[in-house]
């Protein structure tokens, strides 16, 4: 589909003697949330790695926004518009909350340059006024000044999307952001989802199926490195391979 | 590790410690100990070479073991302007920083692309490798080093006399830290902390690591270069073993007591050392023992240095 936002064609990649990916094609429409669903080990977080530019392909090649951005590093993907989370949080935890936003916000390029030399960041109000406003997106507005290391799990999973969203994606790609949430947190994490994708593309890798069918559009099964289909919930859903491969555990 | 922030006393006590400074040659000159303007002026060149590694391993988190060779380069780079008939420092002071800079952005541009060990490995390699360079150089004098003809002169003053080295030297110190702190809590600094903190979300917030990395280890071998231009006019000598791996060594240990990413970790690691040795080789010429077992006392009662002691970072 030449107008999808994000166009992955026969991604393959190889582990020693384990093919991880084998020529996986998927894409992901501007504006919808789609789901990437499969068992533990079918390369999911593998297949993330690539879309985000942590991990290069063996062949194959990704597309974004109308560019091919398979060689890009991590860091120019994101300039570009991709954002990512991380299964396992990954927040500067010795930080306070404001702290880690402005981080996410200064590396922006509409932000200008890092390399400055004299000016005490504390002094550019700017910043700081920006990355409030991702706290509140994500409803950590009481929780500016709290050092990250003392927020409570889900707390630090709301921090890391406020991260990821202050840089201004075209793109979210969430790695299990239930990944250890309990019950209530979770269905806090669904609503914060949810409120974002007025916004925002999301790309979701997620275990939970109760959260997957309530916010996905469009759901995509991976198996051993393979994508096995792709369509509506309901198509998802009743597709007798995937019941079989996958989701007969589940449903 | 935390994010570098001032204690509240540590402006006014630098200041302090500044005026004391600047007392301290008339100070010296009225008990007579003239001798030893020239140990405290050595004290403060390594002071800042030990800050300018301060920059690359404390707040860079980039273990060098091959900083002396800027130092070296920064001292040679002022020999030979001398011998090329530039005598001021206004002009062989910038090149010497500009050479060494120039030199630690080649070797950094190689080096950053590996971690860990095989940095420190590399580095070390550099070094070594400039080291038997200079070793090997007729021209510059070889094993013997490249003696200065007399100090240099800066703006037109000489600094011939050992006071006039001494200022100079406290001088480009005290703007030396300026500068390093307004920088670790400028956008750079900030950047290049949380680097050292976690790389991979650094990239994954956009930020190019590589380059800030680079930048500073580059900035780093610039503020080396200059110590060891102030080097060669305290000795009247560039030579080769200010390049030796032995001398990086040093300069770790010195920022290692002092205390790694605080900011006067250097200052104070150069001090502690220095007054140690030279209080030490009086005692016993086995003076390595005791500075040994007190380096052990440091990295088991006080693990993050001196500097450390004294006040309490956080982010």
């Amino acid at each position: 589909m030449a107008d999808a936002l994000l166009d992955v064609r026969r991604l393959s990649r190889r582990f020693a003697a384990v093919d991880a990916l084998k020529a996986v094609d998927f894409s992901v429409q501007a504006g919808e949330i789609h789901a990437l669903i499969g068992p533990n080990g079918a390369g999911k977080t593998t297949f993330i790695h690539h879309v985000s530019g942590a991990l290069l392909p063996d062949s194959g090649s990704v597309h974004f926004a109308g560019r091919d951005v398979t060689r890009l590093s991590m860091h120019q993907r994101v300039r570009a518009g991709m954002a990512r989370s991380y299964q396992i949080t990954n927040v500067f935890l010795g930080l306070s909350a404001l702290d880690n936003v402005v981080l996410a916000v200064q590396g922006r390029a509409d932000a200008g340059s890092s390399f400055r030399f004299w000016r005490p960041v504390r002094d550019e109000t700017a910043l700081f006024d920006d990355a409030r406003s991702y706290l509140d997106q994500v409803g950590l507005s009481s929780k500016t000044g709290v050092v990250a290391g003392q927020l409570s799990h889900g707390e630090q999973r709301a921090l890391e999307l406020a991260m990821a969203l202050a840089t201004r994606p075209q793109l979210l790609l969430l790695d299990e952001p239930m990944a250890g949430t309990g019950p209530e947190e979770s269905a806090r994490m669904v609503e914060l989802i949810e409120h974002l994708a007025r916004h925002v593309t999301i790309l979701l890798v997620e275990h939970d199926m109760a959260a997957v069918f309530r916010l996905a559009d469009r759901i995509s099964v991976l198996v051993n490195g393979q994508l096995i289909c792709s369509g509506t919930p309901d198509e998802v859903k009743n597709d007798a391979g995937v019941r079989r491969a996958y989701l007969g555990d589940h449903l | 590790m935390a994010f570098y922030r001032p204690a509240s006393w540590q402006k006014p006590l630098s200041l302090l410690l500044l005026c004391a400074a600047l007392a301290l040659p008339s100070a010296l000159a009225a008990f007579g100990q003239e001798f030893y303007i020239g140990f405290a002026t050595r004290v403060l060149i390594f002071a800042l070479a030990a800050s300018s590694l301060n920059l690359v391993l404390g707040f860079g988190g980039m273990v060098s073991l091959g900083h002396a060779a800027f130092l070296g380069a920064g001292a040679y780079a002022a020999a030979i302007c001398q011998q090329a008939g530039i005598n001021e420092a206004l002009l062989a002071f910038p090149a010497a920083m500009g050479i060494a800079g120039l030199f630690a952005l080649v070797v950094g541009a190689i080096s950053l692309r590996t971690r860990g060990v095989y940095f420190i490995m590399i580095t070390l390699a550099f070094a070594q490798m400039a080291y038997y360079l200079f070793i090997s150089a007729r021209s510059w004098g070889g094993d013997d080093g490249l003696p200065l003809n007399g100090r240099m002169t800066l703006a037109g003053f000489s600094l011939a006399d050992d006071a006039a080295l001494f200022y100079a030297a406290a001088g480009l110190l005290a703007l030396a830290m300026l500068f390093f702190g307004r920088l670790a809590e400028a956008r750079f600094g900030r950047t290049l902390q949380a680097i050292r903190e976690n790389e991979t979300r650094m990239e994954a917030l956009g930020y190019p690591v590589f380059r800030y990395r680079l930048v500073a280890f580059a900035l780093g071998g610039a503020v080396a270069g200059l110590a060891g231009a102030l080097l060669a006019n305290l000795t009247g000598l560039a030579s080769p073993n200010l390049l030796q791996w032995t001398q990086s060594g040093t300069l770790l240990v010195m920022v290692i007591i002092g205390g790694v990413g605080y900011l006067y970790g250097g200052v104070v690691g150069a001090a502690v050392l220095l007054l140690l040795e030279e209080s030490l080789v009086g005692v016993t010429e086995h003076w390595h023992i005791i500075l040994g077992l007190l380096l052990l006392a440091v990295v088991l009662f006080a693990p993050k240095g001196v500097a450390a002691l004294f006040g309490k970072r956080r982010g």
